[in-house]
């Protein structure tokens, strides 16, 4: 189907800034900015918002998400895999908000890329489990390092021994050094990200597309249920938690678990209640290192929280289990239930298959389900693991540079670009070694100020949900499948909403609910949620699993059917609509909602 | 209730074979037993139909009406079609008969719990609905019939259709001999339907047999059946049993039964139902449901005409007024799939660059 529709989307050199926000552009490296030297190009071009992995709006050191995601999702298309029709992304920053275009293969390049691709790719899904095994190593490694880099305070002088032993590099050295590491680790994490993912998606797609041809307008919702896991590690937080509620009452120290404000306070009062509450401890030590490496968001924002950094989050998600617990609630996944489910569904389809097309069908859908995993997985490994102790240690050197008097909160370093961090880190270390002040001290705290106001003044505006002309058609597909945008949805953002009270997103996860709607803007508003509300978000992170407890269904702006909240709805048997462009926007939290996750339509009631 | 001319087809226990009720009562039967919902009913044999045609001065004179016809001749076929129609449902019905259909009739009304019950009147040839003969459709239904004197005369109806001009024709062309003929009546419990029409346990526009496809319009299903009105269309998966698309009709008029219950009506849909899907999702969910039951039972793709009665939820009001086995598709393969066996990188690269 091509788009009919005449519109187009906005110019992204003509929407005017939002009141307040103006010089927003000088916050952003030039490389990152619609630039008028190509305002022709890429005026005509398609730009989608990705608020599926940025919904905020993004402050300049977080750009390095953008930066490396991008960049390394681009290179394993376009230099490494050599994936025949699709190179990588280009990326824009606009109003804060990253925007995205597809960079498609040249269509005279893509055939000789076939034999390429094959001969690489092949040996990555013929040798997958090796590689895999091997990968894991690599970031285990790179999360070893990380934890390694260290941003100690300068020392007022060299010792004696030092200069006895004609040391050489001082201690900024080290500083300049480690920050270098930092970088160039986050970016080495991000390479590791890519490295099977466009393969996993693209395992997925094979069969995906096989599906439409054996049974045209099958539901993207089948092919997922066919494919998807249902015990990944991904879910192992969420699950270690459970243990933990469960042991709690085994262990008879559920009452310590129940406070109104579970925090560190909470895990002091344990150790000093005697022997059962130690060994509940015990089994938290156990669970924290790796599992609560675990983000309250989605690894792109400075401040995400990590619950191993703040035990108040898997705390207060702890104690609600208890709770359900107490009230005689099953809080286990039906996890039998979801594999009989799965293994029906794929059964049925199979049986409706000329027999002459089960080999292909097998034969497919072994590497799907060989592959997908790790779409889900590396989640934890890179974006909660890896990304957790990056995070940790960028806040480590923010907060020495606020003690140099750079800034005057722990996270305002964020407001800087790294590159300008890096100078801001020079600035630091020549003070030190000339004994003045640095010019940071002046230039930066009310810079950081009006930063600040710029970043407010951006947040006030949601993001168009895409700019510049749409394409005749989609076919690109890690467009379609990774961020859910096809023709009709470009059509249905160009349409606005209906007339009936009506948002229609992607039908991906069956069933209907009602109830009262619960908008969450981030991992902040988390502890809002009350029991038996519908959540409805620009997009949700994969460790918002413990909140599927509590909603019955969950609405999104943005994602397809393999987005984090349709899978998680679907473990949870949940229903769920996403990528409805603007629901969380349009609906207030408290108005009865009506969420048809079967038909992807969502009503307002009241 | 069961006697030599009339069958009851509520309890498949009694299993009278296809060959003495005809291939529609034998698709209801086969509902029954797989326990589908479908409306009270009876049958009248084959042999009240034999038993009629044992006068011999009948079949002298419908012999004579046919001697030296030739199916081109149209004008004359009708001709020949309507002296013998006549000449069929103008016999006297032997006694033993006309008590037996009578009877039937009596005690499916007190079944019913309503004297003079209104009943659809349908035809049950046997050599109709064979999977192997798009032969449906071919013989008349008489609906809302009410008391057992114009249930008989629906019945005569009924038979007399075997020599309507299309079947004349049809006999024909495809060589089945006059000799072979026989007429069962199903007489059926009248749904008053707020919405009905037919689903088909595939795709009929591709064979895809993993979708469902559903139309519907507003009242009974004739209108819908005889392709008077654009139905609303539902394309359901039939694995997950979601809708994967719906396409409202314009639904310009309907049948329903006449004020004070005498007979049925034909009325103007106003343009807000006319627009107005039939079905909810549940709805529709529900009926692909029934459906996919109805064909796993069946072992073949199935063509249903449904219903759902008024004032009734789908989950106790949808009714499968018959259900015969799909014949078009049914004879080929399903959709020319062209899916490359390859898997892994070479499957990638061709479903990437469609080589």
């Amino acid at each position: 189907m091509a788009i009919t529709s005449h519109g187009e989307f906005p110019s992204p050199f003509e929407l005017p800034e939002p009141p307040g926000a103006e010089g927003w552009q000088r916050l952003y490296p030039y490389h990152l900015l619609f630039q008028p030297e190509r305002r022709e190009e890429d005026e005509s071009a398609f730009w989608f918002c990705d608020s599926q992995h940025w919904p905020d709006v993004i402050k300049p050191f977080e750009t390095i998400g953008v930066d490396f995601a991008v960049k390394c999702l681009g290179e394993y298309n376009t230099r490494y895999f050599l994936v025949p029709t699709s190179y990588g992304l280009e990326r824009r920053i606009h109003h804060g908000y990253c925007y995205l275009s597809p960079v498609p293969v040249p269509a005279d390049r893509v055939a000789e890329r076939v034999p390429e691709f094959e001969r690489r790719a092949g040996h990555y899904f013929g040798h997958w489990e090796h590689l895999l095994a091997h990968w894991k190593r690599k970031v285990l490694d790179t999360v070893r390092e990380l934890e390694a880099v260290r941003f100690d305070p300068l020392p007022q002088t060299r010792s004696v021994e030092d200069i006895e032993a004609g040391a050489g590099p001082d201690a900024s050295d080290a500083l300049l050094t480690g920050y270098d590491r930092l970088i160039a680790l986050c970016h080495r994490a991000w390479q590791h990200h890519f490295e099977f993912l466009n393969l996993g998606y693209a395992a997925y797609l094979d069969f995906f597309l096989a599906c439409r041809r054996w049974f045209p307008d099958i539901p993207d919702l089948g092919v997922a249920r066919v494919v998807q896991g249902v015990d990944m590690e991904l879910f192992r937080p969420d699950e270690e938690l459970k243990r933990l509620a469960k042991l709690a009452l085994e262990l008879g120290v559920e009452s310590r678990l129940t406070p109104a404000d579970p925090g560190v306070h909470t895990l002091e009062a344990l150790a000093a209640s005697g022997r059962p509450g130690r060994d509940w401890l015990d089994a938290w030590d156990a669970a924290r290192d790796p599992w609560f490496n675990f983000t309250s968001g989605n690894g792109f924002y400075a401040s995400d929280v990590y619950w191993r950094d703040d035990p108040s989050l898997p705390l207060g998600y702890i104690r609600d289990y208890v709770l359900r617990l107490l009230r005689g609630e099953t809080i286990d996944r039906d996890l039998p239930g979801l594999v009989a489910d799965r293994e029906r569904i794929t059964g049925e389809y199979r049986a409706l298959l000329d027999p002459a097309e089960r080999p292909a069908f097998d034969a497919k859908l072994r590497v799907a389900r060989q592959a997908y995993p790790y779409v889900e997985n590396h989640n934890f490994y890179i974006e909660h693991w890896t990304m957790g102790v990056f995070w940790r240690k960028a806040r480590e050197l923010s907060r020495l540079l606020r003690t140099a008097g750079f800034w005057p909160a722990d996270g305002d370093m964020f407001h800087l670009t790294r590159d300008e961090v890096r100078e801001a880190l020079f600035d630091h270390v020549n003070a030190w070694a000339s004994g003045g002040r640095p010019m940071g001290c002046d230039y930066w705290p009310p810079e950081v100020e009006r930063r600040r106001r710029i970043m407010a003044a951006l947040a006030r505006r949601r993001p168009e949900p895409a700019l510049g002309v749409p394409p005749p058609s989609i076919t690109e597909p890690f467009t379609i499948m990774l961020w859910g945008i096809d023709e009709e949805r470009i059509r249905s953002w160009l349409d606005g909403y209906s007339a009936h009270g009506a948002l229609t997103g992607v039908p991906a996860s069956p069933g209907t609910a009602e109830g009262p709607a619960r908008v969450v803007h981030g991992a902040q508003d988390l502890s809002l949620v009350q029991e038996g509300e519908i959540l409805v978000a620009s997009v949700t992170a994969p460790s918002w699993a413990p909140v599927f407890g509590k909603v019955r269904a969950a609405v999104t702006d943005i994602g397809g059917v393999m987005s984090h909240a349709a899978i998680v709805c679907r473990e949870y048997s949940l229903p769920a609509v996403t990528g409805t462009g603007g629901a969380s926007t349009v609906i207030a939290t408290g108005r009865r909602i009506r969420v048809d996750g079967t038909a992807g339509t969502v009503t307002v009631l009241d | 209730m069961s006697s030599r001319y009339a069958v009851s087809l509520e309890s498949a226990a009694e299993e009278p074979a296809a060959d003495l009720v005809g291939g529609k009562c034998a698709g209801l039967l086969a509902l029954v037993g797989a326990g589908q919902p479908v409306p009270r009913a009876f049958a009248v044999t084959v042999d009240a139909f034999r038993a009629l045609f044992t006068d011999p001065a009948l079949r002298e004179s419908v012999g004579a009406a046919l001697a030296g016809l030739d199916p081109a001749d149209l004008a004359r076929t009708e001709t020949v079609s309507s002296e013998i129609r006549r000449l069929v449902s103008g016999h006297p019905v032997p006694s033993e008969i006309e008590e037996d259909i009578s009877a039937a009739y009596r005690a499916l009304c007190a079944a019913l719990g309503r004297p003079d019950a209104p009943v659809a009147v349908r035809s049950s040839a046997t050599s109709e609905d064979l999977a192997q003969t798009s032969f449906a459709g071919q013989y008349d239904t008489c609906l809302w019939i009410q008391g057992a004197e114009a249930v008989l005369d629906a019945v005569r109806h009924c038979w007399s259709s075997l020599w309507t001009t299309r079947a004349l024709t049809y006999r024909a062309a495809h060589g089945v001999s006059d000799e072979e003929l026989g007429m069962a009546v199903c007489v059926q419990e009248m749904v008053d339907a707020r919405t009905a029409g037919v689903a088909m346990t595939l795709n009929p526009v591709n064979g895809d047999r993993s979708k469902i496809v559903i139309e519907a319009g507003w009242g009974l299903g004739e209108p819908v059946l005889s392709g008077e009105v654009t139905p609303d269309h539902y394309l359901v998966d039939k694995v997950l049993l979601v809708p994967v698309r719906t396409v409202v009709g314009a639904k310009f008029h309907e049948m329903v039964p006449a004020p004070g219950g005498q007979g049925l009506l034909r009325r103007p849909v106003d343009d807000a139902r006319r627009a107005t899907p039939c079905l909810s999702t549940e709805e529709v969910v529900e009926i692909a449901r029934v459906a996919k039951q109805a064909e796993r039972s069946c072992g073949a793709p199935q063509e249903i005409e449904w219903a759902l009665a008024r004032g009734l939820p789908a989950s106790s009001g949808l009714r499968l007024l018959q259900s015969r086995a799909e014949t078009v598709w049914s004879r080929r393969s399903g959709p020319a799939a062209e899916v490359t066996a390859a898997s892994g990188a070479a499957g990638i690269a061709k479903a990437l660059t469609g080589m």
